[in-house]
């Protein structure tokens, strides 16, 4: 059965209360999710103090300072600082997105970030992507083609290549993947909305020539059909992207083929 | 823990080539079903109240007995196939094959039953 209680020993207990920066009138609360598998305690929320005057307007530059001034331990991703890497996907007050492009001001009262749900955690805020990397790399995520390759490049008219705006921005921060409940009950098998979004991305593509193989292995029940159009994924995604919506064309394709 | 590469576990067995017929039954029965099911239910309720003799004769009429039939047939249709994608979500090994047999048995008990009921009315 589904688990809808978690095992004891993920269990959240009560963590550690920092002290509150010394002469800082700004402050802000900061609850942060911790688990470290080397010492064998439950995960914990830590509590956090930051002056915002010293501090950048953006979650992760909370995080960043909290490493670096309050707490070296404190463990999470992070790269390009300005939302096209993806490394930095977190839930933040409730809602998966990425810390660097994340606002506080959006966030009202004290900010908590825990990692993004659903998924096994290596260390505070890093989830285990593998799974999720490697179903992305199942939907062969490249250009197929069997014709000979031409002398210079593959033509795309314009139109064609408009189609591929919205798709091809994703960049894999799995805030849609973890968002979905039936990624989470049943993510062995279901692909989830990254995965097809970039599927959908390979299909319509008029350059590849594997349509109906790309098609062929997402119509099961599981891998495709496990989209009840719930739409988290699209109101989650920090880029503004509609995994929801490539979705319901996979589908629509599908059907064309029988119908 | 099985020795097994990412790219397998994510593999799995593969895709199976089905769940489109399901798809499409289930959006071509529910468009069905929301014409359907409200025609009926102004039927049924429009009998409510009535004596014995007249609740018969209306169902004795051909266009409420095929209507009758219709709704138990395409909607006792959908609800086992729609409780078939709740099971397959929240269920998992045995108990999900032992949910779906009870699931599809109990749909085709209720349908053969409805339809033993209005033939002995309509007929």
């Amino acid at each position: 059965m589904v688990q809808f209680t978690l095992p004891k020993n993920s269990k959240i207990r009560t963590g550690k209360t920092w002290p509150k920066p010394e002469g800082a009138t700004n402050i802000r609360k900061f609850q942060i999710y911790r688990w470290n598998p080397d010492d064998g305690q439950n995960p914990s929320v830590d509590t956090y103090w930051v002056d915002m005057d010293t501090c950048g307007p953006m979650v992760l530059d909370a995080l960043i300072k909290i490493k670096n001034e309050i707490d070296p331990t404190l463990t999470f991703r992070r790269s390009c600082r300005e939302g096209i890497c993806g490394s930095c996907a977190m839930n933040i007050d409730g809602i998966n997105t990425l810390a660097c492009i994340y606002g506080m001001d959006d966030v009202k009262g004290d900010v908590k970030i825990y990692p993004l749900p659903h998924m096994p955690v290596v260390k505070d805020l890093i989830p285990d992507l593998t799974h999720f990397y490697a179903q992305h790399a199942s939907i062969m995520p490249w250009l197929e083609t069997k014709t000979n390759r031409p002398q210079t490049e593959w033509r795309q008219t314009i139109e064609d290549r408009k189609k591929l705006d919205g798709l091809y921005e994703c960049v894999m921060c799995a805030s849609c993947s973890t968002s979905c409940p039936s990624y989470w009950w049943n993510g062995d098998k279901y692909l989830g909305p990254a995965a097809l979004l970039h599927a959908y991305r390979w299909i319509i593509d008029s350059r590849d020539e594997a349509t109906g193989e790309r098609l062929d292995d997402l119509e099961d029940p599981f891998k495709l059909y496990r989209c009840h159009t719930i739409m988290n994924c699209t109101k989650t995604c920090p880029k503004g992207l509609n995994p929801a919506k490539a979705i319901a064309h996979i589908k629509k394709m599908l059907v064309d083929r029988v119908v | 823990m099985r020795y097994l590469t990412d790219r397998k576990r994510a593999e799995g067995k593969g895709a199976s080539g089905t769940g489109t017929e399901h798809h499409w039954y289930m959006t071509v029965s529910a468009v069905g079903l929301a014409v359907m099911v409200p025609t009926f239910l102004y039927i049924f309720g429009s009998t409510l109240g009535g004596s014995h003799e007249e609740v018969l004769a209306t169902f004795q009429r051909p266009f409420v007995a095929i209507l009758s039939a219709m709704v138990l047939v395409v909607g006792l249709n959908h609800f086992h196939r729609g409780a078939r994608v709740l099971i397959e979500d929240y269920m998992r090994g045995m108990n999900r094959k032992f949910a779906l047999i009870f699931v599809i048995t109990f749909s085709y008990f209720l349908m053969a039953a409805g339809l033993y009921a209005l033939a002995k009315i309509a007929l």
